[in-house]
């Protein structure tokens, strides 16, 4: 079996008696579209938070791209290749939408650590993410500051910051969380056409985005894995129906 | 004048407004002869304020302990002035900026771990730390009488210290050009862009990869390095050093210049201590018991009605014009 593009082992996290991740084995493949669902208070986001360091796990490890990343720190584990995308916004709020990306785009071609030459020339990361922004229609807000923008763009914005990192493995935490039915289509429209070779594990709420975007479904419930399989099987599945679907249903 | 904010579509092209301090300062030199020493103790808080607005404007680091590397550098320029017989002006300036960066490296990387309130009580406690030992040292500090006979020799072995303050004042506009040409620099690069980053969203800046900490250091180093140079500038033009310079008055009295002026603005560190300097000399001679409230009712006004500051309402009238035009 060839390694995967990230992998939990055993994966716990408990906050004195409460367990909120418990022995989870996970796989996501090369080029994977996966989604990760589950009732709130799954344990889903604390998943996430240790996937990419910024929780550190009771026990259990992680691998990403078959290397051990369990003791690597977040900042690292970015430089090798694991992007994120916030379930609430995380971004520069009164910077420009450019320099909400270029921020990104700079660490990672390791320029944003140079006191010298102007920011503005240099022209690789302006026009890196000034191409970025443009492939995800956002080539208009450029010079606009984050907070002046309607909320589906912010929600734009933020995975555009995460595509900036050009990531192996990026991780999706609700993208279209908040924003308005009529205008969650743009996100999947985004989402659709990301590069086929990152793999992507999405964590969402909206289920007709998650049967429309994932191959496969992982389903968490209470800090355990309750189920995995395609979204056919997941779809079928009683138990996902009593504490998942069936309550979503009736809301 | 707008806020100077940097990042990757700016124009790094100094505009010439941006000469205004200094054709100003110029002026002043000649125009206002007896005014000369007030003029230099302006300028070298300028540049104080300045360290202070990099941090705290640019990286968002709350402080109100700025006056600890500042002391140092005072007390450094003084010691060597005075006690080692190290009079050579420029000698002293660049042990003050080593003094002022080691003390901001080393506390910079314990109390940067930190945020928000208990950052700045940790600030606080450093400067507190600074005043006590420069208390108690009195063989070498002078302890509360101060530090006086500090020698300073003729800056290269041209230039005297004259009785008018000529040299002073000319001497600390230069350091002030080369100060803010440098921390100008610094803002409109990447690096510059990265700490406004970490301003707006720490949490932000870890997931895209920054080492969030070391750059907080860093910039926290630059930024004390600066102060200890204003620090060496304020004992050599004065040829005294007391604890004034010290402690968290003196700290907290920085803060208030900036904000007066303008945080986060690059020339609001410019405005605040011009106005505050001046009131203070003005509201000193003419209401000796009461010149504070003078300052008080004016810090007020500022933080009730105007934010930015007072560059910030300049910006606001200049929008409110160019929108009528």
């Amino acid at each position: 079996m060839s390694a995967a593009a990230l992998e939990t082992r055993g994966l716990c996290k408990s906050f004195g008696a409460l367990t909120v991740a418990d022995d989870i084995d996970f796989r996501l493949e090369p080029g994977a579209r996966h989604a990760l669902i589950g009732p709130n208070g799954a344990g889903k986001t604390t998943f996430v938070n240790m996937l990419t360091g910024a929780l550190r796990p009771s026990s259990g490890r992680i691998l990403l791209q078959g290397e051990d990343v369990t003791a690597v720190r977040q900042a690292a584990r970015v430089k090798r290749g694991l992007g994120r995308t916030f379930q609430i916004n995380q971004l520069f709020r009164r910077l420009s939408v450019l320099d909400n990306v270029a921020l990104g785009v700079a660490e990672r071609r390791g320029v944003a650590r140079r006191m010298w030459k102007p920011a503005s020339r240099h022209a690789e990361v302006r026009d890196e993410s000034l191409a970025l922004l443009a492939s995800l229609g956002l080539a208009d807000d450029a010079d606009q500051r984050v907070l002046d923008l309607p909320y589906g763009k912010q929600r734009l914005v933020e995975i555009a910051i995460a595509l900036g990192l050009k990531p192996k493995v990026l991780l999706l935490d609700e993208p279209a969380a908040g924003v308005p039915s009529l205008e969650s289509h743009r996100i999947l429209e985004v989402l659709d056409r990301l590069p086929a070779d990152i793999s992507i594990l999405i964590i969402e709420h909206d289920m007709d985005l998650v049967f429309r975007f994932a191959r496969r479904i992982t389903v968490l419930v209470q800090g355990e894995v309750l189920l995995e399989g395609a979204p056919e099987e997941i779809a079928k599945d009683r138990r996902v129906h009593q504490v998942y679907l069936g309550e979503q249903r009736h809301v | 004048m707008s806020a100077h904010a940097g990042g990757y579509s700016a124009n790094p092209r100094i505009r010439w407004i941006e000469w205004l301090p200094f054709v100003l300062a110029i002026a002043a030199f000649f125009a206002l002869p007896e005014y000369l020493s007030l003029g230099a103790r302006i300028l070298i808080y300028i540049l104080y304020a300045l360290s202070l607005d990099l941090i705290l404007g640019y990286a968002g680091i709350i402080t109100l302990g700025h006056s600890a590397y500042f002391g140092l550098g005072a007390y450094v320029a003084g010691i060597l002035g005075a006690r080692l017989g190290v009079s050579d002006p420029l000698v002293q300036l660049v042990a003050a900026a080593a003094a002022g960066g080691l003390l901001g490296i080393a506390t910079g990387a314990i109390i940067l771990r930190t945020r928000a309130l208990t950052l700045l009580m940790l600030t606080l406690a450093i400067t507190s730390v600074c005043l006590e030992i420069a208390n108690k040292a009195t063989p070498v500090t002078g302890g509360a009488d101060g530090l006086s006979g500090i020698v300073v020799a003729p800056i290269l072995g041209l230039f005297r210290f004259d009785l008018f303050g000529k040299t002073a004042f000319l001497y600390c506009l230069v350091a002030l050009l080369i100060g803010w040409l440098a921390v100008r620099r610094l803002i409109y690069s990447p690096f510059g862009a990265s700490l406004t980053g970490l301003r707006e969203n720490p949490l932000r800046m870890h997931a895209i990869g920054a080492p969030v900490y070391w750059r907080l250091v860093l910039v926290y180093t630059i930024s004390t390095t600066l102060a200890g140079v204003a620090g060496a500038l304020i004992t050599q033009t004065n040829q005294f050093v007391g604890l004034n310079v010290l402690g968290f008055e003196s700290g907290g009295e920085l803060l208030v210049m900036l904000v007066l002026g303008g945080v986060g603005r690059l020339y609001g560190a410019f405005v605040g201590p011009l106005v505050y300097l001046v009131a203070q000399d003005f509201l000193a001679k003419q209401f000796p018991e009461y010149w504070y409230l003078g300052i008080g009712a004016m810090l007020i006004v500022v933080v009730m009605f105007a934010r930015g500051g007072i560059l910030g309402i300049v910006d606001s009238i200049v929008r409110r014009l160019w929108r009528r035009a």
